[in-house]
């Protein structure tokens, strides 16, 4: 049985990419079975959560060979609470694609590569094998580099060349680092790699860990390795687009978070110097860069980038209350950014524009909205009581508790520079009449699944800022077995 | 390719068949010698490429099993996830693979669930790349044609 | 043996860099496809070079005495068959994009992403958009 449940991060999502596949042929029975195999998802996922829950790591050696030569599959509770976060950002994005929100082109192709991506983001997740890494994460590119490309117009195509160039560097930089690895230690399983590299020299160890670490910072799209990100994702379809941006990026940082957190733990102490400025200047350009633009989805998408310094920075902080706060941060960041995405494309469907110049009067046309849009948006700033603010004070407690003086004042001027952001968002969406004075909300948008997936997400952010213990006991549960800690 | 040439013409029909025989040769003898289900796949690909030279990419793509490159190569996908289910459902992990031999009084056939993985690699190979060439080449024929639909922009 | 293949992978790197820079889309697929080999070449060499014989472990020991590794060349062998997909699938996009946009200057694309000249508030150019001047007189400060 932990047989199946261990393997079932890769094994559902990869399944319905192949039922959806073979169905391409019909959109009905292919919408079906995509969202009965998002939901088996997101049954395994919570049974998963609550395997691990208590402290065990499940376990599968693929092809029973044992480790450190075979390919495991390991799931603690840091990778099982992504995993299952991972399948409710599914969920809630591809019940959102059923609404008329922005859906794209329904290519018959893209709900199997959504699926597709999915399984390459839990395998990445899941995986305890360096090379099987990489592996997952050519998966996710190739799958996501499908998605971009499906539309077939212009800028989609020029968007998918760009994500392709600067991803496909950051792989291939992942593998030259995956080979010095195993060049140096003879292992690849993570595991053997934390009991081996106490035998390397220390400015070895430095040199292997800084090609990987930047190879997963290409991925978590970090100063200044970012510039695929808003080049490329506002030409996705709105429920996509706020699955990449919840999950992809993440990706990344996890793989910084398990490289520097826990399989070399502790890592040399100019690496999580670097780190800690590397996040610095990514939270400050993409914020900045955010407040530059005027279309909501790449200031959005600059917010992707912003919010990663921040989990970046808890990395940075290392032990086991900065890891925490990295594993905190991430969820919260990963609900409320793919939420602001989801808003955006109801936004659209309502007002015909992601343009904020083109757009207004949501307000007196549809007030409820701006309450959705709130929540998110409140929370990404960090107002108290809802989950940034949590995720923002674990981060700051620590900087503050390590005597980090500038990171902390930064991250605070960042908030306020975030607070900017949405404040145009509100006062251009909803607060100024609309530019046309005879401009009506349409009354036949098909909303009922976008709002659905939206408040669904909203309550989740309430829950998490009004209810933070819980998840606070279990980020600091599954930091404390990191880096080899007895559980 | 414009003006059809006969020869090409008259000798796919057969290499097609040869090349393809070619290709099954290469993916049973795999199982000890050089060969498998990746290199045999290719070959595959070649007889494909073949026709579409001959006849066109639309042709060849008709030739396909399942008439479709994705269809082919996600049923190639599923073949190797099969091959992997025995050994959960024995209880062992995924894609522990099994071997066992089927008497025929005179005579036994070895089989095992790494053919089958492979035979789902070669069919993947195949529909993967046999729709990677076939664009190309559709997209080599469409290039002179005037505006393209696509740039709505 | 190793500096040989040192050498290959420095003068490989090199050359994909190189053409991975360049304005033209092809040689940055060109380049991709070198960095990717490059690449390749780093983790073959990680498993031990220079030996001929076959890595079969005698009766009597426990580990491979002399021989080269083959877990690095099993991975490379995956690493190839990914990059091999990747190429093919970068090919077509760049057939694709250099038919649609006309160009194969990576500099005149600009389809998704607007020219770093353009004023911090571009005029929008939909003929439809008639903006409402005096209804917020701040839009016209920071424009």
């Amino acid at each position: 049985m932990s047989v199946w449940l261990a393997a079932s991060p890769v094994l559902v999502p990869l399944a319905t990419t192949l039922v959806t596949a073979l169905a391409h042929r019909h959109p009905r029975l292919q919408r079906i079975l995509s969202l009965a195999g998002i939901v088996a998802f997101f049954g395994t996922a919570l049974a998963l959560v609550t395997a691990v829950h208590g402290g065990e790591t499940l376990v599968i050696a693929f092809g029973n060979w044992p480790a450190p030569f075979g390919i495991e599959f390991r799931l603690d509770r840091l990778s099982a609470s992504l995993v299952l976060i991972t399948a409710l950002m599914g969920l809630a994005c591809l019940v959102f694609h059923e609404s008329d929100a922005d859906p794209g082109n329904r290519h018959p192709l893209l709900l199997p590569q959504v699926h597709g991506v999915l399984a390459g983001v839990a395998g990445a997740f899941a995986t305890a094998d360096l090379f099987n890494l990489y592996v997952w994460f050519e998966v996710m590119l190739i799958a996501a580099l499908g998605v971009f490309a499906i539309g077939g117009r212009r800028d989609q195509l020029d968007a998918s060349f760009k994500y392709l160039t600067l991803n496909l560097f950051g792989t291939l930089l992942l593998l030259i680092g995956v080979g010095a690895i195993h060049a140096a230690t003879g292992h690849l399983n993570y595991g053997a790699l934390a009991e081996a590299v106490g035998g390397l020299p220390p400015a070895l160890t430095t040199l292997l860990l800084a090609v990987l670490g930047l190879a997963f910072l290409v991925k978590a799209g970090a100063f200044p390795l970012f510039a695929w990100l808003p080049a490329s994702y506002h030409t996705l379809p709105g429920p996509i687009l706020a699955l990449f941006a919840g999950l992809l990026t993440k990706v990344g940082a996890y793989a910084v978070l398990r490289l520097l957190g826990d399989v070399f733990a502790p890592p040399p102490m100019v690496l999580l110097e670097a780190l800690g400025w590397i996040a610095t200047a990514t939270m400050l350009i993409g914020v900045l860069g955010a407040a530059y633009h005027w279309d909501i989805r790449r200031i959005l998408a600059f917010h992707i980038i912003s919010q990663i310094g921040y989990i970046l920075l808890a990395t940075a902080l290392a032990g086991e209350a900065g890891n925490a706060a990295t594993l905190f941060y991430t969820w919260h960041h990963i609900v409320v950014k793919a939420n602001l995405f989801l808003i955006g494309a109801i936004i659209w469907r309502l007002t015909g524009s992601y343009d904020l110049r083109r757009i207004g009067g949501l307000w007196q046309a549809r007030p409820w909205l701006g309450v959705l849009f709130a929540i998110p948006a409140l929370s990404l700033i960090g107002i108290p009581p809802l989950s940034g603010f949590w995720a923002k004070y674990l981060v700051l407690f620590e900087a503050i508790g390590q005597g980090r003086i500038v990171w902390t004042v930064v991250a605070l001027l960042v908030s306020v520079l975030t607070l900017y952001s949405m404040t145009k968002i509100w006062l251009e969406a909803f607060w100024r009449p609309h530019p046309e004075a005879d401009w009506t909300a349409p009354r036949d948008a098909r909303l009922a699944p976008a709002i659905a997936a939206t408040v669904g997400l909203a309550t989740i952010t309430l829950w998490i800022g009004t209810q933070p213990e819980a998840l606070i006991a279990y980020a600091r549960a599954a930091a404390a077995t990191l880096g080899g800690a007895a559980p | 390719m414009n003006p059809r040439l006969v020869i090409l013409d008259v000798v796919a029909r057969p290499l097609y068949v040869v090349i393809l025989l070619a290709s099954l040769v290469v993916l049973l003898r795999g199982h000890n010698e050089p060969g498998g289900g990746f290199i045999a796949g290719l070959v595959a690909v070649s007889a494909s490429v073949l026709w579409a030279l001959a006849h066109g990419p639309a042709a060849a793509e008709a030739r396909l099993p399942f008439r479709s490159p994705l269809i082919l190569s996600a049923v190639g996908v599923a073949l190797g996830a099969i091959a992997g289910l025995p050994a959960l459902l024995l209880g062992d992990a995924f894609l522990t693979h099994l071997w066992g031999a089927i008497p025929l009084g005179f005579t036994e056939i070895e089989v095992s669930t790494v053919l089958v993985f492979d035979v789902g690699v070669y069919l993947c190979v195949w529909g993967a790349l046999a729709g990677y060439a076939l664009s190309l080449l559709e997209a080599d024929l469409e290039a002179p044609a005037k505006d393209s639909p696509e740039a709505r922009r | 043996m190793i500096a040989t293949i040192a050498l290959v992978v420095f003068v490989t790197v090199t050359v994909g860099v190189y053409l991975s820079l360049s304005r033209d889309l092809f040689r940055v697929v060109l380049g991709l496809a070198m960095f990717g080999s490059a690449a390749n070449l780093v983790l073959f060499a990680a498993g031990r070079l220079g030996r001929t014989a076959p890595a079969v472990v005698t009766v009597g020991e426990t580990a491979l005495a002399d021989t080269a590794n083959p877990l690095p060349q099993a991975l490379v062998l995956t690493a190839i068959v990914i990059g091999f997909a990747l190429v093919c699938f970068a090919l077509v996009l760049m057939l694709r994009l250099i038919r649609d946009a006309r160009t194969d200057d990576a500099l005149a694309l600009r389809d998704a992403e607007p020219l770093p000249t353009d004023p911090v508030k571009p005029p929008a150019t939909d003929q439809a958009f008639e903006p409402v001047v005096g209804a917020d007189p701040g839009r016209e400060v920071a424009r």
